[in-house]
């Protein structure tokens, strides 16, 4: 089974504030960690676990600049096998269908029956860039999947999607196709010492949007369909409300301001 | 000259610090309050490779450097330093009489599966009444029919009493010198060896999971074989065994540093007296930043003396210096912290308690600061 894996490098912001930066479009990055996006470490770690299972090769994605070595390096040290980067500066300002188009092109251009990506990014939370390579690659997709089975002809999948309240829907699908996958679905591995040494040694290819075959106003801001305008704080509401009494009233007098402000 | 680590040592620190976020920690209180020595963390560094990193693949070991092995055991004990201190013993103690001294025979049985977490080492130096003089020792080792016989006790002993434990490496007086001076050697004793006792483990003011116990030899016999490097060589390796774990040690009082100044920086934000967070005066924001600055060099001289003993060169001065300059402002920035809690710090629920009850033994296992500052100044020629 040939597959490829698409990895992003996101700040790691769980403990830390985030400001937004003088641009207005960005965050200030300066005192923040970084790491591979959640969700795309399970997606390497799915990836690894088919190899080990039924064989095959472990390709590795990265759009971003040099730092997003670090986490490529790290999917390959944990089992990948090649890895190309797509670096340049054409990128600024792309949504998640520009991007998936970049990643198609370059995934195009490879020997594929599976594409993984994680479901959603921890930085922007978009949950597109999957769905839309699918897309643009022709090819089917099952989102925020749970669990992969690899049937027995290798041609083909059983997958598990997470739904609301923990029901999980099963589908089969041809390969070759695109899987975005949640957390959870695997224990991620740590890349032993073994394989960082190996890492670090391997050439990572990279290439900009004109190597992949694409106009630079396919990507960026020309080539997206969604602009990035400002960040903005939340604002701090001037006034709150708190509604006392037993259910019954407070339901009552929350009806009766839901009417009064004409919401309902 | 940029004081960088390369890609490899970065990726090589996410990924132990990875490790320890998700593993070590939920487990730090459970094995401080419990003791109990945590088998399965053990299995699964051996899986990772972290149990034998600075030895050649071919022995089992990960084939790093003494500074990719320093990083880890840093990382260990930023959050648990008897973790730390269990991979440390077993590594720079256990494992490298064999690597350094050991016969091809003896690295294939038994560096081997050390290295591979498999099984865990032990070194025995100190004596009841042998601890900086070395020189002191009392345990013998008469060879008899072609066996060693020996007998003796050894104290404080790290990693010798698990149920994974291979063995004991210990000095022993083999014969007299020309002059009178004791002729001292080192010899592998298998556990289970009969005449062999390993008493219960200490009580100790800190590192509760770590293994640490006292050792008798009455009429214990090994095979001659055991003999690990030179006959009356034994005062020699060890000083030079000791230069090597005198960096991890030097490594580990980093790590618990820096775990005690991360917990005192947060709390000195969040905390608020006089309606403003502690931090914001300068009585406390002084302490941080001392804390920080002596962080910076001891790591610094830490992973100098790595680098130094990794190319080849001398670097009997400065793992004295690492290791005394590390663990004396170990001790310093644990206090420190301690008093950035308050009342809070002297309870056990709060990790800079258990920094602080952790520090004190780096000032004084493997070379007392006395024995660096002697180390240090007989390299000045005094």
């Amino acid at each position: 089974m040939n597959m490829v894996v698409c990895v992003k490098r996101v700040p790691d912001t769980a403990e830390s504030e985030v400001h937004i930066d003088s641009s207005g479009k960005g965050i200030e990055t300066g005192k923040l960690s970084f790491r591979m996006n959640d969700a795309d470490n399970y997606a390497v770690e799915e990836a690894i676990l088919i190899k080990e299972k039924i064989g095959g090769t472990v390709n590795v994605i990265s759009i971003g600049d040099e730092k997003s070595d670090e986490q490529i390096r790290m999917a390959l040290a944990k089992g990948g096998d090649e890895a190309v980067r797509i670096t340049d500066p054409a990128l600024e300002g792309s949504d998640g269908f520009a991007l998936a188009k970049a990643l198609a092109a370059a995934v195009k251009g490879m020997e594929y029956d599976l594409v993984l990506t994680g479901a959603l990014a921890d930085d922007d939370g978009c949950a597109v860039v999957g769905v839309a390579l699918a897309e643009l690659l022709g090819v089917p997709h099952a989102a925020y999947v749970k669990k992969v089975e690899v049937l027995e002809d290798g041609k083909r999948i059983k997958v598990g999607r997470e739904l609301e309240g923990g029901l999980m829907e099963f589908l089969e699908m041809d390969l070759p196709a695109v899987l975005t996958i949640q957390t959870g679905i695997n224990e991620p591995r740590y890349a032993s010492f073994k394989g960082i040494k190996a890492a670090a040694k391997k050439e990572i290819a990279v290439k900009s949007v004109a190597d992949l075959g694409l106009d630079p106003s396919e990507v960026g801001e020309a080539g997206s369909w969604a602009v990035l305008e400002s960040f903005s704080y939340p604002v701090v509401g001037e006034k709150a409300e708190i509604l006392e009494g037993d259910p019954a009233e407070t339901a009552a007098k929350l009806a009766a301001i839901l009417k009064e402000k004409g919401l309902v | 000259m940029l004081f960088e680590l390369d890609e490899e040592k970065r990726l090589f620190r996410s990924t132990v610090r990875d490790f320890a976020e998700k593993v070590i920690r939920p487990r730090v209180e459970e094995l401080w309050e419990g003791g109990e020595f945590p088998y399965d963390i053990v299995r699964q560094m051996g899986e990772m490779g972290l149990m034998g990193i600075p030895y050649p693949e071919e022995y089992g070991g990960a084939g790093g450097d003494y500074l990719a092995y320093s990083i880890a055991v840093e990382e260990l004990a930023r959050l648990d330093g008897a973790i730390a201190i269990t991979v440390e013993a077993h590594t720079s103690l256990g494992e490298s009489s064999f690597y350094y001294f050991g016969t091809e025979e003896q690295k294939r049985q038994w560096l081997v599966p050390m290295a591979q977490g498999k099984m865990l080492g032990a070194f025995g130096l100190t004596e009841p009444e042998a601890g900086s003089d070395a020189g002191a020792t009392r345990t013998t080792a008469r060879l008899e029919n072609g066996q060693w016989v020996i007998n003796g006790t050894k104290c404080f002993i790290t990693n010798a009493g698990t149920e994974i434990t291979g063995g004991v490496t210990v000095t022993a007086v083999t014969g007299t010198k020309e002059g009178g001076k004791k002729e001292i050697s080192t010899i592998f004793v298998p556990n289970g060896t009969p005449g062999y006792t390993i008493a219960p483990k200490y009580h100790k003011v800190g590192w509760h999971a770590s293994d640490t116990r006292e050792l008798h030899f009455d009429d214990c016999r090994v095979p001659e074989d055991n003999l690990v490097g030179v006959r009356g060589q034994g005062f020699k390796q060890f000083l030079s065994i000791l230069d090597g774990g005198r960096i991890a040690i030097a490594a580990l009082a980093v790590g618990q540093s820096q775990g005690a100044f991360e917990e005192a920086l947060r709390y000195a934000k969040e905390r608020k007296q006089f309606g403003k967070p502690i931090g914001s005066f300068q009585a406390i924001a002084f302490k941080l930043a001392d804390m920080a600055t002596n962080i910076e060099l001891a790591r610094n001289l830490t992973y100098k003396a790595a680098a130094m003993r990794d190319a080849g060169m001398p670097h009997s001065k400065e793992a004295a210096m690492a290791k005394l300059f590390a663990s004396e402002a170990n001790m310093r920035n644990t206090t420190e912290a301690v008093h950035i809690f308050g009342g809070y710090g002297f309870m056990n629920e709060y990790a800079v308690s258990r920094f602080f009850r952790d520090a004190k033994i780096l000032e004084i296992g493997e070379g007392t600061s006395e024995v660096q500052r002697m180390v240090i100044s007989r390299a000045l020629g005094l």
